[in-house]
């Protein structure tokens, strides 16, 4: 089975998953990503290497946060960027999806930017422009269901090489809703390609997937004992609709056992950082001293995001087929 | 009518038979074997040399969409893929819309069937009206229109005092319920099997518990009502092994899986292939070999294609979003062959297993839905699969006669190729680029 993220050269033609990603390729976008940094540090905020491209971004589910970083990223390459909310448009009046590639790729799209509710839905999209020979259209997936957010991925990895330059002394730790994120894999899947002795997944036995050491990760349901000497923490946000249910009883009972307070995070190395896709839900598994504390580097990780999805962007706009 | 079929490999493993020799049918019974009865004179003759001659397959469940499902497959369609299959008779489940639970709804199918004048068709009825677990349906009246047995298809009843009131009811005239071993909570909403690859792909899973605590209480509710029951498309090791403990207890169970899981794993979903999505899901190569053993040691009494056409607007989605199913009548035999050929190889010397094979769906297969059909017993119907067993053929879209084009096995190169079907003694289907000849 071909992985189709690659072209027949081996260079990245989508990024969906960092799953089965070479080494090389993961190293070279975040190489990438540090040529741009300063770009957002100068006075005219933009390089000229999208210029005359155009990437749509498809969010068929909803994400101000991601949108915007993607829109963000894309302005600074010079690229024109249209935002098509998929929620209030034509698949919601029953066109297909692959429909409404084929509309757009007539407009001349030169990448998708894809969010979607269903795991997998970016592949379909990827699979259907190699079936029909389109090679010069790229899709990035900006999160899949419970499956991928591969530059989320990219970008903790980015943030974790900034703080700690080299990988292969850390242990990192995933606390919380393993189960439902799509981060928490695309960031177990990066931690291991990147060489990381240690990962650990913390969570109520209700919150953690089933073969989760196949992939190469330890499993800690007592916060306590998984935050002990880790180098990294990266909290994942609980979803509303997780909180009251079968799968927990309550928010109060999920900060005892699993919010980071700094009396825990105390238990991890005194130079730990502390990360957090966002957007954050205080007092619920996170405590607000940590989270505005100096270990936490929230707001980094936003800002390297930028970079990160400017670096795959005009990567795969450099690869052809 | 007369009919001879000449110098074919005659495969009966209902009697044992495994021989070259010549059949005879006249008015649409098996006549003789062997030396031409007397008076016979030949209508048509077919010359099968090189052929296997073999009875007509009988495949426990195949989807025909009719009626409510016409534009994923017609009946039309699905009889003339039957054909193609090698299929003479085919038990159909009740989950048409509307329901197959009035007996007018199955007369109707019966009737459509019947002036097709190709495969038998053998409907379950429903074992709860419209399938929702509350009222049983009248049964009796379902079993006169022609209906062999209940069943609730892919709806497990939740209130499992309907259930046992249904076991009691159906074994009060000694009718077989159909059920597929599927817990109504546990595993609902899935579409993966629960393991190491769902989590990775951030699929939701049914894991195999969904499968065993189900079987648990059907066989607590057989052993308190005596209710013969067919459990349909297992899929995972552990149901197997429970299975094959109740049979050893003496429960009044048989069981059947659904080709393409002899075959598939989990695994076969690579990157979230769509075709690859079936229910139940396919598991993991442990529970796929274990299948591949029970078909052997008869655990597994029947496979059957599960033959469920879906349309393109239903399968070209993503993973979760597909609907489930895959085409199978005309992969039936072609893919129970390959078991066969699988196991000959790693088990060289060790019985037929391609006579084996064959019971497996046709006789076996007939046994557990009560029909006369699936041998070449003398006074039996002509119904009657040729084919030829080294023909290589591949699986696309446009090989298939099916309105149902999806099957994870697309692109696939199998051996098996059915030359002519015969039902009743009439020729209902010949290949024409084949080598089966008119002589006469």
């Amino acid at each position: 089975m071909l992985n189709p993220q690659l072209n027949k050269n081996g260079e990245l033609q989508h990024l969906l998953s960092i799953e089965g990603l070479p080494k090389a390729i993961v190293n070279h976008i975040l190489d990438t990503a540090s040529s741009f940094v300063g770009v957002s540090d100068r006075e005219v905020k933009k390089v000229p290497l999208m210029r005359g491209k155009s990437v749509f971004n498809l969010f068929f589910e909803n994400s101000t946060r991601t949108r915007t970083t993607f829109e963000i990223a894309s302005k600074r390459l010079s690229a024109d960027v249209i935002n098509l909310n998929m929620q209030a448009s034509s698949t919601s009046k029953g066109e297909s999806l692959l429909d409404t590639i084929d509309n757009l790729s007539a407009m001349h799209a030169d990448m998708f930017v894809v969010r979607h509710a269903q795991s997998g839905a970016p592949y379909m999209i990827a699979k259907h422009l190699i079936d029909t020979r389109q090679n010069h259209v790229h899709v990035v997936n900006a999160g899949d269901g419970r499956h991928a957010h591969p530059t989320q991925g990219l970008l903790d990895m980015y943030t974790i090489r900034h703080y700690k330059k080299d990988f292969t002394n850390l242990t990192v730790a995933i606390v919380g809703d393993i189960l439902h994120s799509r981060v928490a894999r695309s960031d177990i899947h990066a931690l291991t390609t990147l060489g990381v002795p240690e990962v650990r997944a913390i969570g109520p036995h209700t919150l953690l997937p089933g073969g989760l050491d196949q992939m190469g990760v330890r499993t800690f349901t007592n916060m306590n004992e998984g935050l002990k000497g880790v180098d990294v923490i990266i909290m994942l946000r609980l979803q509303n609709e997780r909180m009251n249910g079968a799968l927990l009883p309550s928010v109060q009972e999920y900060f005892k056992s699993y919010g980071l307070t700094p009396e825990r995070l105390a238990l991890a190395k005194p130079d730990a950082i502390v990360m957090h896709p966002g957007p954050m839900n205080r007092g619920v598994e996170i405590d607000s001293a940590v989270a505005d504390g100096p270990q936490a580097v929230i707001l980094p990780q936003v800002t390297f995001g930028i970079a990160v999805r400017m670096a795959v962007m005009s990567i795969l706009a450099g690869n052809q087929g | 009518m007369s009919l001879h079929i000449k110098n074919g490999r005659v495969i009966d493993p209902a009697n044992g038979i495994d021989a070259v020799q010549d059949l005879f049918i006249v008015d649409g019974k098996v006549a003789a074997l062997g030396a031409a009865p007397a008076g016979f004179a030949a209508a048509r003759t077919i010359d099968a040399t090189g052929l296997v001659v073999a009875p007509g397959l009988v495949d426990l469940s195949a989807r025909l969409r009719e009626p409510g499902y016409e534009y994923k497959a017609t009946l039309d369609s699905e009889m003339q893929a039957a054909m193609q299959g090698g299929v003479t008779s085919l038990v159909c489940p009740p989950d048409t819309d509307p329901v197959l639970d009035e007996p007018g709804l199955v007369e109707m199918l019966k009737h459509r069937a019947r002036r097709l004048n190709q495969a038998n068709v053998h409907p379950l009825g429903a074992l709860t009206m419209g399938l929702k677990g509350k009222a049983l349906t009248e049964m009796a009246e379902l079993t006169e229109s022609g209906c062999v047995g209940f069943s609730q298809a892919e709806e497990p009843i939740q209130d499992t005092n309907v259930l046992l009131r249904a076991l009691q009811y159906a074994n009060t005239f000694g009718y077989t319920v159909w059920l597929r071993p599927q817990d109504a909570h546990i595993g609902r909403g899935g579409v993966a099997h629960s393991g190491p690859l769902a989590s990775r792909l951030g699929l939701s899973g049914v894991p195999v518990m969904a499968e065993t605590i189900a079987l648990h209480t059907i066989f607590e509710l057989i052993r308190s009502t005596g209710a013969r029951v067919h459990l349909c498309r297992i899929s995972s090791a552990a149901a197997l092994d429970l299975i094959r403990a109740a049979k050893a207890e003496g429960l009044p169970v048989t069981c059947d899986v659904g080709v393409h899981h002899v075959h598939m794993t989990d695994a076969d979903i690579g990157f979230f292939d769509p075709n690859a999505r079936v229910t139940p899901p396919f598991r993991s190569q442990r529970d796929r070999d274990a299948i591949r053993a029970a078909v052997l040691d008869g655990t597994v009494d029947a496979v059957c294609s599960d033959h469920t056409p879906v349309d393109d607007d239903e399968k070209l989605l993503p993973f979760a979003e597909a609907s489930p199913g895959a085409t199978g009548l005309e992969l039936l035999l072609s893919l129970t062959l390959k078991w066969a050929e699988d196991y000959a190889a790693t088990q060289p010397g060790k019985g037929d297993a391609l006579a084996l094979a064959l019971s497996r769906i046709s006789h076996d297969a007939a046994r557990v839905a009560g029909l006369d059909a699936g041998r070449l017993t003398i006074g039996s119907p002509a119904d009657i699969c040729i084919f030829d067993p080294n023909a290589r053929w591949t699986v696309e879209g446009a090989a298939l006669a099916s309105q149902g084009k999806h099957t994870p096995f697309l692109g696939y190169e199998l051996a098996g190729q059915v030359q002519a079907t015969i039902v009743a003694g009439h020729v209902a289907y010949q290949r024409s680029a084949g080598n089966v000849s008119n002589v006469s």
